[in-house]
């Protein structure tokens, strides 16, 4: 299984250019760091034997990112995927409406200066406080850019319960960085005013 | 002229995810286009939730710690051996 030398180089280069992306996905889904680097390494090692599968070389970063997804999957795949609970949760928490303003002057956004002075460290703590199930279908989709038929096929659901995943997903990390926000003062003074006197 | 009924806000929000996604594959995706055009309130709703997206979507790429970068070249090195 050694392979040719150009085999060997071309996936030494096609692996080091995918990693930050390959552990980027793997941190979004494994959440702690040592589990999300033995997944990255264990995709590497898996492409490595399955490369004769790759049809279009150009495709590499996806086509790994798919195996990382998959061995993933499988390792969690009962409670993960096919939860025996029913997946409560709102589907219909807006982070937009909390914030928006529409009687202000048209250049003050309240909104837009949340997301401004959002931090990535706020986004990842609030996508890894996600139950397994929503916090999947969200990396997948949001970070990865996985369209919901290949979640679908991945996670052997419904387009349906994709969908349904993915709302309620997004609605619990929109509440999550709304509670962050008031917790930590990252809403303007405007914002804050009027929540207070709702 | 067309006889077709305009979006309402209400039809143009629960819609809002799937347009953003490019998931929206029935031909309601110019409905969409054509509400935000003409409302204010959709716009800005749609622009912070496009906003949000593409600030998740750079979570996507990871720095690499030195450690774990040389466990994969040692992880490569050993597929000359294999």
């Amino acid at each position: 299984m050694s392979g040719s030398a150009d085999d060997r180089t071309w996936f030494e280069e096609a692996t080091l250019a995918a990693l930050p992306e390959l552990l980027g996905l793997a941190r979004r889904l494994a959440r702690n760091r040592e589990d999300a680097e033995d997944l990255a390494a264990e995709a590497v090692t898996r492409a490595w034997l399955h490369r004769a599968t790759l049809r279009d070389r150009e495709r590499f970063c996806g086509w790994i990112s798919r195996i990382l997804t998959n061995l993933y999957l499988t390792q969690r795949r009962s409670e993960a995927i096919h939860p025996h609970e029913s997946l409560g949760g709102e589907d219909d928490f807006s982070l937009f409406e909390r914030l928006h303003q529409p009687f202000l002057l048209w250049w003050s956004t309240p909104e837009q200066e949340f997301l401004d002075r959002l931090l990535r460290e706020d986004l990842v703590r609030a996508i890894e406080a996600l139950p397994e199930p929503f916090r999947i279908v969200v990396a997948l989709a949001d970070v990865q850019g996985f369209s919901y038929g290949e979640i679908a096929e991945s996670l052997a659901v419904p387009i349906g319960t994709v969908r349904s995943r993915l709302a309620r997903g997004r609605a619990l990390l929109q509440r999550a960085l709304w509670e962050h926000a008031c917790d930590s003062g990252l809403r303007s003074g405007s914002e804050e005013r009027r929540s207070d006197s709702a | 002229m067309s006889d077709e009924k305009p979006m309402t806000c209400e039809e143009a929000l629960r819609l809002l995810a799937a347009f953003l996604d490019g998931e929206l594959h029935d031909g309601s995706e110019a409905a969409v286009e054509h509400h935000v055009e003409v409302c204010r309130s959709c716009y800005s709703r749609l622009e912070f939730e496009r906003r949000l997206k593409t600030e998740i979507g750079r979570l996507r790429q990871e720095e690499i710690p030195s450690e774990f970068q040389a466990r994969i070249r040692s992880i490569l090195d050993s597929f000359a051996r294999r």
